[in-house]
């Protein structure tokens, strides 16, 4: 064991005077690894980007709230089955809320309703067309993400009230108030003035799926009094425990056959989903886009490898002689297998840690340069990136390697 | 063939060979570079191998060093059978029980002495200090004491040898094998080099050299003759007339 350790730290000593004395070569050699590691890596940081923006966006969704919903929230075959389903009303919240405050140990906390549909929102010169209006009860917040940076979300006697105030995304902010704090302007939405009481967190947009950057919130009341055109409602429950997912998922099930009126012998009418729902659709394409991209790009670090197989085996052939000559002094074949292996190791190494230091420094350039471009460099990256170099450094070394530690001593000793 | 044995020193065998052969196919041929070789040498023996080249003596070389294997015959090196060793095991006994010296004195080329030297005791498994402790003292013990931290091309040819020498003793070897030490030097530095081994023969090293020159296997105490393969004559002491072909 011991003798192992000298014979490592003995092989890194001569692959770092390798280096040395053949610089430009090492240097050339190592640029096939520095190349490969920099497009795997940027490959990961984007992979790792664009995964985070998948959860940031399905963090929307909550991972304790369900969600009853006319159109179940994965692709079906059969949609003929539920378009001629009875629309999901907002007052059912209201009717499953005293239900769940009748239940002793509900898995359920609170229903609360959403009604939503497009409009443009005004403010002075400025207009945002396309904003998510959505109508809600103070107890959204409850449901949701959403956090208010600057003022605050709308109170229960708003909400009651149906008062005319709004609570907006910090993309319409940034739009219609580039310069003025948005508190208590009034903007103008389908013709009617609403006081700006609140301004939600920045969230950021990724491939286009929903964020609340672009939208506005206002008490269902007032949402039911000026757009009585057609509108898209559901009722999400906050989950006790999320945990017990399921068992909320069926107690809610019971509730709403209740609110609707099924008879037993009915099929259910109405869809209950979840975040989770949403992400195993969504995950296959995050997969296959993180496959795809890694193998291209690992097809560059291959090219890499080979380079450096290459001159391991330059470098056996050149030292033929050096390998009798420790043969003859007793190393072991293990013992040159080692040699040649460290050194195809250092050099990747050496080539991993360049590559990931450009790689860093072009991360943090595209980052500066677009903030919303999907880019995450992590420290597991890094450790990724040094595992996988050292990994393609065991690989391009073993057959060189392999090949010294079977050289004859005597043929070895002989070559000239 | 005559052999004086009453002149022989009376240590224990440490290289016994018996009938061994080397046969090496080229292609169609088979080149016979060794064809029937017995021997026996014992501790503390100075002995030089000599004989007209291709006669076989590098060959015999690396059979006695355990670099190669014969075509048959058997070998026993210190009372191992070495046909029966493993390549670990071959490897150790190269490590700790012979010294290898070589013509062109086979350094590392960008390793300073000390860690030329350090080498073998690397393979052996000793830690970095005694390690370090120890190559000095041998390189000391050659007369290259203000050498250490040199690289080869720092170093004179005498010198040189001179580490590779320190290198072969550093791991207190049975025997020491010399393939033409001095060949690369010229006679006065080869002078130097055989006093060293003089002296090493004197504090109790067992030394095969073997070397074209007369004047350098005059040094050694007994020798051997090989011709295509065979040998031709074992003597104690330095014949020269038998270095030419045997009348009767
Ligand atoms: N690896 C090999 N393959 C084929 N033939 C070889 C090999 N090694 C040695 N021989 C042959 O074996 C014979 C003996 O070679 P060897 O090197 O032992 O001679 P030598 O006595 O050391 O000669 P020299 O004095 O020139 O060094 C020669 O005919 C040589 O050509
Ligand atoms: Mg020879």
């Amino acid at each position: 064991m011991k003798r192992f350790l000298y014979e490592v730290s003995e092989s890194w000593k001569i692959a770092a005077a390798q280096m040395r004395s053949n610089l430009t070569r090492s240097t050339l050699t190592a640029l096939g690894v520095i190349i490969g590691i920099i497009a795997v890596t940027l490959m990961g940081t984007a992979v790792n980007g664009i995964s985070i923006g998948f959860d940031k966006s399905m963090a929307v969704l909550g991972d304790d709230v369900l969600y009853v919903t006319q159109w179940p929230w994965k692709p079906v075959d059969d949609w003929w089955n539920y378009r001629d389903r009875r629309k999901i009303k907002t007052e059912y919240a209201e009717t499953l809320n005293r239900m769940i405050s009748a239940t002793p140990n509900s898995n359920l906390v609170v229903a609360v309703p959403t009604s939503n549909l497009m409009r443009s929102v005004k403010y002075g010169g400025n207009q945002v067309d396309n904003v998510f209006v959505l109508g809600t009860t103070s107890d959204f917040i409850v449901t949701s993400t959403i956090d208010c940076t600057v003022g605050r979300f709308f109170n229960e006697l708003e909400s009651r009230g149906g008062a005319n105030v709004v609570v907006i995304g910090y993309d319409v902010a940034d739009a219609l108030f580039p310069s003025e704090s948005p508190i208590d302007k009034l903007v103008l939405i389908n013709g009617q003035l609403f006081k700006v009481i609140g301004v939600n967190a920045r969230q950021g947009t990724f491939l286009g799926l929903f964020s609340w950057d672009s939208m506005v919130a206002m008490p269902l009341a007032a949402f039911n009094k000026y757009f009585s055109a057609k509108t898209e409602s559901d009722v999400r429950v906050k989950v006790r425990d999320k945990t017990r997912l399921a068992d909320a998922k069926d107690e809610l099930t019971g509730l709403v056959r209740r609110v609707r009126g099924l008879p037993p012998e009915k099929k259910d009418d109405f869809s209950i989903n979840e975040q989770q729902a949403f992400k195993s659709t969504l995950d296959p394409v995050k997969n296959s886009i993180a496959i795809a991209g890694l193998f291209i790009t690992g097809l560059s670090l291959f090219v890499g490898a080979i380079g450096i197989m290459n001159i391991t085996f330059v470098s056996v052939k050149e030292r033929t002689k050096e390998i009798g000559t420790r043969k003859a002094l007793g190393a072991r074949r293990r013992t040159i297998l080692l040699q040649f292996l460290i050194e195809s190791t250092a050099l990747c190494l050496l080539g991993g840690f360049i590559g990931l230091a450009f790689a860093y420094l072009m991360c943090f350039g595209v980052g500066k340069a677009f903030p919303s471009f999907p880019i995450h460099f992590s420290v597991g990256l890094v450790l990724i990136s040094m595992v996988v170099s050292m990994l393609t450094g065991l690989f391009s070394g073993f057959a060189p390697a392999w090949t010294a530690s079977r050289l004859d001593p005597v043929t070895a000793l002989r070559y000239e | 063939m005559e052999i004086r044995n009453s002149d022989r020193p009376r240590g224990p065998v440490v290289i016994d060979i018996e009938n061994i052969t080397k046969d090496y196919i080229m292609g169609e041929e088979v080149v016979r570079a060794l064809r029937g070789v017995t021997l026996q040498i014992r501790r503390n023996e100075y002995i030089a191998i000599m004989g007209p080249s291709g006669s076989g003596k590098s060959t015999l070389m690396n059979m006695l060093g355990c670099l190669d294997t014969p075509t048959s015959g058997r070998y026993e090196f210190n009372g191992k059978n070495v046909a029966e060793m493993d390549d670990d095991e071959l490897a150790a006994v190269r490590n700790r029980e012979i010294g290898f010296v070589f013509q062109t004195f086979n350094l590392l080329p960008r390793s300073t002495s000390l860690r030329n030297v350090e080498l073998p005791l690397i393979y052996a498994g000793i830690d970095p200090e005694r390690r370090e402790a120890r190559a000095a003292q041998v390189l000391a013990d050659v007369g290259l004491g203000d050498r250490i931290h040199h690289k080869p091309n720092e170093l004179s040819g005498g010198q040189r040898q001179r580490v590779a020498i320190a290198r072969a003793l550093v791991n207190g070897p049975s025997i020491i094998l010399a393939d033409e030490p001095t060949g690369n030097l010229d006679s006065k530095t080869g002078e130097e080099i055989m006093e060293l081994l003089e002296n090493l023969y004197q504090s109790g090293n067992t030394i095969i050299l073997v070397t074209h020159e007369r004047d350098i296997a005059a040094h050694a105490r007994r020798t051997v003759h090989l011709r295509d393969g065979l040998i031709e004559s074992d003597h104690a002491g330095f014949v020269p007339e038998l270095d030419l072909p045997v009348a009767g």
